[in-house]
């Protein structure tokens, strides 16, 4: 029998794989997001699996804060370049040409504007009947509850109470016009199944979650990478190198840094098993309110 | 804190920690999927919390969180962590102290992975533990030791073998407030095991718990020492479970068509049961055109053989039409092929069932139309018993036939879970509205086998350059349950 066994790897690749060719079956117009991420990295890498040797039969699309660390969008180029995705790229330029930032306006505004309301705005535009997100279940509280097919209303919003049931490997993907799914391959994958999996496939992964010397001040008690010259200027004679690695990636003055030496991913892995804070703690905006993220999901947010 | 907890030592902690040698282990692991059945006075939540607790996947910051939480809203008495808080994650549910939905977590130890879909108990929520219980391996049925097995108990159960999950776990908890006593247990022990009995469950285990100060949960307690079992963890550690597949039967449902060049036509899909050779001969349902395997096509390169649940892609030695919706398997060793079955369903919609309607079924990657053309009875959850009935409300379980328009490949569910099982969905909200478990098919004098309206496109002298919008057209249709053949 031990010949037809899979590893709990194994079980989750295969498991995603299934998902994400029943969306490209079913759905007429359907999306991946993709955030440049770890978890995006190996979401994407599972697409291609999905449809080797042919080509992934949707596009990849990366909401672009303009706050985004340098390096994840020179990462997301050569790799979307590299690999022959085509992709998108969006941003709310208004909002944008308009000065908003975190620095000026807030975690929350900069948030709602540069994230929340230019995804939906991307979604509407392009007429996207799925999206694909990397979210995973054990990240956060609400979003152990979420559907692998998370349904939207018309106004992009997630009803927690109202969900459709999910059975098996059975997906119920009929929507009527204008409403949408979300669907979220890896939402059985624990952050030590990215980090194995990545390993072990060899996937291309943004230099940032490495441990280096970095220009860092210290914002609110977060270690805040100074990426480039909009660092307020009173904080400026406060950098200071500091050898740190990202544990999640996203608008470079919301995102702390954490102090490591690890430089390669089994370092990382020794880190975070021994490490005594979970992931997202590094992420400003889930400390917003209490259920904050859930609240942000019901709104749009992935 | 509670008194008496001694955390284990962590994986991979400490100097000297080799963790590659540690990664490479953690790679062979196997994966478990488990439900938990109980209502909040049972423990469930702590039981998990627990778990999760002393396999270390509360992180400190989580534990702050809860110590925060605990004080504001926790049930737990004054200075002790309240488990089910970690849990219960939507804000409304925090506040009821009840879990509403399905909750999924996750933990792993040296030996295997978990995954753990938490589910309420009450007999409102049958249809949240019916979508916990649909992946389950294994299922925990906790009791109150003081209450016995009670109505609760014996609905879970019920639909704990109606979900046709192998193993179950009775965890007898709270036996701190029985003084441990064997007799409690033996008696509590005994009752059920008539009632798996009746059900035909086999492979039951039962274990005397103290979710709240982890007596037998992840060590054996010594305040225990008449019972002979293994701890809890070190159970569902070692279960073994890898013969709980249909390895028997092969069944590959296409799922999708992979052209990306005239020289390679490929079908996508994850083999439902069986296994499958290069070389091996397969049948195409419903056409029942016969071909050999020509390669089994992964990312990674082609392999040899391949089988359940694996994701890969079939190329045939013969050029046959075969899309979506249709399924391959071996010509010696049929699914059933019909359109009339009989099944069990669980109405999941808070909308009552209007046997009026045409439902969309979708069983595996085929969709078709479908109504329900007969009850036969209900089941009323609590004592098994059968009730007669016109329609189901939300929650209410019972036999039914079902007719559909397409033809559909199934096997029976008990046999084999990935081919027996289907979702009905409204045609009007789209909501998943009930799941079936197949029983058998009906009657062979009521298969008609129409044959399917034929657009003969040379025939009817379009040119080639329409071919594409007219497929895309049938595709919509097909959607909608309605099929056309289109030949070119």
């Amino acid at each position: 029998m031990e010949e037809y066994r899979l590893s709990h790897l194994q079980e989750l690749e295969a498991e995603s794989i299934h998902i994400i060719r029943e969306v490209a079956a079913e759905f007429e117009n359907p999306v991946m997001l993709y955030s440049i991420g770890k978890d995006s990295s190996v979401m994407v890498r599972l697409a291609e699996k999905a449809f080797a040797p042919g080509k992934v039969p949707f596009p990849l699309m990366h909401i672009d804060s303009k706050w985004k660390f340098r390096e994840m969008i020179e990462f997301r180029d050569s790799y979307a370049k590299e690999h022959g995705w085509n992709l998108i790229v969006e941003s709310n330029m208004e909002a944008f040409k308009a000065g908003v930032g975190p620095f000026t306006h807030g975690s929350k505004v900069h948030t709602d504007l540069m994230k929340t309301k230019a995804l939906l705005d991307a979604l509407n535009k392009w007429k996207f009947d799925a999206a694909f997100g990397g979210a995973r279940r054990d990240e956060e509280k609400s979003r152990a509850k979420e559907r692998i097919f998370s349904f939207r209303d018309q106004f992009n919003q997630w009803d927690p109470k109202n969900q459709r049931p999910e059975l098996w490997d059975i997906y119920n993907s009929r929507i009527h016009k204008g409403e949408s799914i979300r669907v979220f391959p890896l939402s059985n994958w624990t952050e030590l199944d990215i980090w194995q999996y990545i390993r072990l496939e060899n996937i291309p992964i943004v230099p940032l979650y490495f441990a280096k010397e970095r220009p860092c001040v210290e914002i609110d008690g977060n270690l805040i990478m100074a990426d480039d010259d909009r660092l307020p200027k009173e904080l400026v004679p406060k950098i200071h190198m500091r050898m740190v690695r990202f544990r999640t990636l996203g608008c470079w003055p919301l995102t702390g840094a954490v102090e490591s030496n690890a430089t390669t991913i089994e370092e990382i892995v020794e880190e975070m098993m021994t490490t005594t804070k979970s992931e997202r703690t590094t992420r400003v905006i889930d400390f917003d309110q209490e259920a904050s993220m859930e609240q942000k999901k019901r709104e749009g947010y992935f | 804190m509670t008194k008496d907890i001694t955390p284990l030592p962590r994986e991979g902690q400490g100097s000297g920690v080799d963790i590659k040698a540690f990664l490479d282990a953690d790679e062979r692991k196997s994966l478990l999927r488990l439900l938990t059945a109980g209502s909040v006075d049972d423990g469930k939540s702590t039981l998990i919390g627990r778990l999760l607790f002393d396999s270390k996947k509360l992180y400190e910051d989580q534990l702050q969180a809860l110590e925060r939480d605990s004080k504001r809203v926790g049930n737990a008495g004054a200075g002790e962590i309240d488990y089910a808080l970690l849990l219960d994650g939507l804000k409304a549910e925090r506040e009821e102290g009840i879990t509403i939905d399905v909750a999924y977590r996750y933990f792993s130890t040296n030996l295997r992975k978990f995954i753990i879909a938490d589910t309420p108990g009450h007999e409102q929520y049958t249809r949240n533990m019916i979508t916990g219980g649909s992946t389950a391996n294994l299922a925990i049925i906790l009791v109150d030791a003081r209450m016995g097995v009670i109505t609760q108990t014996r609905r879970h159960t019920f639909l704990v073998s109606l979900l046709g999950i192998k193993h179950i776990v009775l965890a007898v908890n709270k036996m701190d407030l029985v003084d441990f006593s064997e007799e409690v247990f033996n008696k509590i022990k005994n009752e059920y095991l008539e009632l798996t009995n009746q059900l035909g469950i086999e492979d039951v285990t039962c274990f005397p718990l103290s979710a709240k100060e982890g007596d037998n949960v992840v060590k054996k307690s010594d305040r225990t020492p008449w019972f002979e079992g293994t701890s809890l963890l070190q159970f569902l550690e070692t279960v073994p479970i890898d013969q709980d597949r249909n390895m028997q039967d092969f069944r590959f449902p296409v799922q999708y068509v992979l052209r990306p060049n005239l020289d390679f036509r490929g079908f996508s899909g994850k083999v439902a049961s069986g296994v499958i050779r290069k070389g091996d001969e397969i049948m195409a349902l419903p056409s029942r055109k016969t071909s050999r395997v020509k390669s089994i096509v992964t990312y990674e390169g082609e392999l040899e053989y391949a089988f359940c649940p694996q994701c890969v892609t079939i190329t045939l030695e013969d050029e046959i039409d075969i899309s979506r919706g249709e399924m391959l398997v071996k010509p010696d060793n049929l699914p059933f092929v019909g359109r009339h079955l009989q099944t069990k369903l669980v109405w999941m919609d808070e909308e009552p069932m209007d046997c009026s309607k045409q439902f969309f079924l979708k069983a595996n990657t085929n969709t078709t139309r479908a109504t329900i053309s007969a009850i036969d009875y209900r089941i009323d959850v609590n004592t098994m018993e059968r009730l007669e009935g016109k329609e189901f409300k939300l929650n209410e379980i019972g036999q039914v036939q079902i007719t559909t328009a397409k033809t559909l490949f199934f096997d029976e569910y008990k046999k084999n879970r990935a081919t027996g099982a289907f979702i009905l969905i409204d045609p009007i909200t789209n909501n998943t509205c009930a799941v079936g478990m197949i029983e058998k098919p009906l009657a062979e004098e009521d298969l008609l086998h129409e044959e399917l309206p034929t657009l003969d496109l040379p025939k009817l002298g379009i040119a080639p350059e329409h071919y594409e919008a007219i497929e895309k057209a049938v595709k919509e249709l097909s959607k909608q349950g309605i099929e056309v053949k289109i030949i070119k």
